[in-house]
């Protein structure tokens, strides 16, 4: 305990000395983040120098081991580390797909020299992934996916389509789901995959949101070479790889990383545009909603902490990633629906400068994804009821 | 402090729900409530788990209790509440000892507080006036009369009322009703003059009171704390209260659904076993959730009780709340998922929903709970 204070204040020490003001600003949706990558743009000099001083820290992947670009804290230091940025408001100084999702993969799965070659890449923001894992006719049932990758000797070759890959077209590496043996169960017959986007033969085209957004894409794959290093784990044993890489990313969506969209209270924006009386809200029964809304949100908050506790002391359930990610999906999809509520016409504008171009309702429609991206809340649901509950033909 | 139970409260865990098992499964409840008993709990099995430190889990050693904490406190109710284990512990041994050992005098600790832990002398809290909880609401009167005070009014819905040797009187010495300040808490013996009693046995059988306080006196010594200062001792005690119910809550409304998912796992339809249906599937897992949020609710706030008191509220609140809107809806899928079967007494489910009807009311249900987060956010 006396260990953990020690570290919170010479925490405290370096963010207050290093972290730029500019970057302590919370962020104001998806757009704000710093995604990293090859042709990463930095909008500012602070964006810059902050990625850079965290990455030298090992703090973009604090619980990476210190020689794969991490700073190999245990999980409680890792906490009080995420603590004392957000009392300083300190953002985030890089987020990304690799982190999120590839890096805790290769960590279990990968060899030594793949860790070595791409996680330090990750932690230092130098190369943004993507997850080829969805295709037109393999969305919930992932394991029926088409795209297959051939034997050619010294390299795989890779031809078929995914979709839905969120920001393909701005990634530089795939991690991709391709089948390798058609004659083997839909389950046993896939490998999981690395590759360069820059790699002749892939192509992309952007698919519009109904946000507006395009963040993701349609990706195709004509004769691509892949060298056979770039095969994660076994050949044909790639499943379990992907399943395992999906229980990050469902915590990575439900866990709250994200976080909710509502940049402040729902009660203050309520107060704001339907009006308080005597300190309560006028409209009673939206009043209603939004403490019950609150209430969920809180509750969901301690039963993320109890997740980890739970992982932590050795009792944790491998479908716990389900539990969070569902109940944190429409606890998102309500606090928007809740601030469209409040917010009334003025949420409805789309386009000009008082409405920052329709940015309520583009939050507001981006959260409907929650419960798609990911695993969709009815894949949530029948994965509790088989891995947890054990109930017959789930 | 993490959100799970330390090894020794696991071990505590497993005591108590073996006990209970053995002592007063749910066939204990029926007998009791079979029978009429008007007691409606049973004095021998309370002198058991008195011995068993739960009558005393949260009177300090000195006072011959075990000294020990809310979670465990909140431990023994869950368990309790699988059980459907009728007794004084949420009344007397939450509720009292919390007010008695953390605002009383030396003097009104010893002469209450061992008889407590020895399972011998029950306490009742008598706060509610109306038919929903408002604790600041407060009207029943107590003026100053030689040197004591004179109590007229009454209280309603007194958990363990019509068992109590002594009552805890929340009454009003100053100020008018809504306002916190001018309330006073009083010890007044349950047979003293112009005291009377109505037994008003729950939905749930459960022993509770109605009572009317007619010139009722007591002398300076009664008064638990400052004239006019009882809040904080009250809310205290309410708050040990709302957070045992919440404990109790998980532990019944769990009970519920584990039974309930056991019998999709064994009952057949139309050829298939009923567990089979993705509509039931989809409600299971939902309502399995849920129950996994409030359980997290629930050992938060015993924990913040343990470790920081006067900072317990809103987190009481959050899970008074959500536990019992989400016991409820365990009821409910319980009885729904049981078909007929579940409408009758002799399988249990009903038997739980009342217990968990009656238990979401105390000291408040989710919506006075809600209500309140919302206007300590400043809505
Ligand atoms: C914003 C966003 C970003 C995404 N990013 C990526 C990405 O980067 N990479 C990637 O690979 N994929 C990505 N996806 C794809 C996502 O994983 C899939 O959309 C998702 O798994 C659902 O597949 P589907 O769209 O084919 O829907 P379908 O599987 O066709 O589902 C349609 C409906 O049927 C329901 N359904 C399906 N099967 C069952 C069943 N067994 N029981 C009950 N109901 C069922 C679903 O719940 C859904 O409501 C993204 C999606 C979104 C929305």
């Amino acid at each position: 305990m006396a260990d953990l204070e020690t570290f919170r204040a010479e925490a405290g020490a370096w963010l207050n000395a290093n972290c730029p003001p500019e970057m302590r600003v919370p962020f104001d949706g998806e757009d704000a983040i710093t995604w990293g990558g090859r042709n990463w743009v930095f909008r500012s000099e602070a964006e810059k120098v902050w990625l850079e001083r965290m990455a030298a820290k090992g703090w973009t992947v604090p619980e990476w081991p210190r020689e794969y670009g991490g700073a190999s804290l245990s999980r409680d230091e890792a906490k009080v580390l995420r603590e004392e940025m957000g009392k300083r408001k300190c953002r985030s100084p890089v987020e990304s797909f690799g982190i999120w999702m590839l890096g805790p993969a290769l960590l279990k799965y990968g060899s030594h020299e793949q860790k070595l070659e791409h996680l330090p890449k990750i932690a230092r923001g130098e190369i943004r992934w993507c997850q080829g894992y969805s295709e037109p006719g393999a969305g919930s049932d992932l394991a029926s996916l088409q795209t297959k990758a051939e034997d050619k000797g010294d390299h795989y070759l890779v031809n078929g389509q995914k979709i839905w890959t969120s920001y393909a077209d701005k990634a530089d590496w795939i991690f991709c789901l391709v089948r390798t043996n058609k004659d083997a169960p839909k389950h046993e017959g896939i490998s999981f995959l690395l590759f360069d986007m820059a790699s002749a033969g892939v192509t992309t085209a952007p698919i519009t949101l109904i946000s507006g957004a395009s963040p993701f894409c349609q990706t195709f794959f004509s004769d691509v070479k892949v060298p056979k290093g770039n095969l994660v784990g076994q050949l044909d044993k790639g499943w379990d790889i992907a399943k395992y890489l999906l229980t990050h990313e469902r915590d990575m969506i439900g866990g709250g990383s994200g976080g909710m969209f509502a940049s402040r209270p729902l009660g203050q924006i309520a107060a704001q545009y339907a009006g308080q009386d005597g300190g309560v809200l006028e409209d009673g029964m939206l009043r209603a909603k939004i403490a019950q809304l609150e209430l969920d949100a809180w509750a969901f908050s301690l039963a993320v902490d109890r997740g980890r506790d739970l992982a932590k002391a050795g009792q944790g359930l491998g479908a716990y990633s389900s539990v969070l990610k569902y109940y944190g999906a429409e606890v998102n999809k309500r606090a928007l629906e809740l601030v469209m509520d409040s917010m009334g016409s003025d949420a409805l504008e789309w386009e000009g400068k008082r409405s920052k171009e329709g940015k309520t309702a583009r939050d507001w429609l981006r959260t409907k994804a929650n419960s798609i991206e990911g695993g969709t809340n009815e894949v949530q649901l029948n994965i509790i009821a088989k891995r947890i509950l054990a109930l017959p033909g789930a | 402090m993490p959100l799970v139970l330390t090894d020794e409260q696991e071990m505590m865990r497993d005591s108590a729900r073996g006990f209970l098992a053995e002592h007063a499964p749910i066939a204990h409840f029926r007998k009791i409530r079979d029978s009429r008993d008007p007691l409606c709990f049973s004095r021998d099995l309370w002198k058991t788990m008195a011995e068993m430190g739960f009558a005393g889990v949260l009177v300090p050693e000195a006072f011959g209790g075990v000294g020990l904490g809310y979670v465990e406190a909140g431990i023994i109710l869950e368990e309790a509440g699988r059980t459907l284990t009728p007794s004084p512990m949420l009344s007397t041994a939450l509720v009292a000892v919390t007010v008695l050992a953390r605002f009383a005098s030396e003097a009104q600790k010893t002469a209450l507080l061992p008889g407590i832990a020895k399972g011998e002398r029950i306490v009742a809290l008598a706060v509610d006036e109306g038919a929903k909880h408002k604790p600041e609401g407060i009207a029943l009167s107590a003026k100053r009369a030689g040197n004591g005070f004179r109590l007229d009014g009454r209280k309603g819905f007194v958990l363990d009322g019509a068992a109590a040797d002594t009552l805890i009187v929340a009454a009003r010495t100053a100020g008018a009703p809504g306002e916190i300040s001018g309330i006073t808490l009083f010890l007044v013996d349950a047979k003293a003059k112009g005291v009377t009693a109505e037994q008003t046995i729950m939905v749930d059988n459960r022993n509770a009171a109605r009572f009317t306080f007619e010139g009722v006196e007591v002398d300076g010594g009664a008064v638990i704390g400052e004239v006019d200062g009882g809040w904080a001792a009250l809310e205290a005690g309410l708050n040990a209260g709302r957070a045992g119910a919440a404990a109790e809550l998980v532990g019944a409304g769990g009970e519920v659904f584990e039974r309930t998912v056991a019998y999709v796992r064994e009952r057949k339809q139309f050829g298939k076993l009923i567990g089979e249906f993705q509509g039931l599937q989809h409600r299971l897992a939902h309502l399995y959730t849920e129950m996994e949020i409030a359980r997290a609710t629930s050992l938060k706030a015993l924990q913040m009780l343990d470790e920081k008191p006067d900072a317990a509220g809103p987190y009481v609140a959050l899970a008074k709340a959500k536990t019992g809107e989400i016991a409820r809806l365990a009821s409910q899928e319980g009885v729904q998922m049981h078909g007929g079967m579940g409408m009758t007494d002799d399988l249990d489910f009903g038997i739980f929903m009342k217990k968990i009807r009656v238990t979401q009311e105390i000291f408040g249900d989710a919506n006075f709970h809600t209500d309140r987060i919302a206007r300590l956010r400043g809505y």
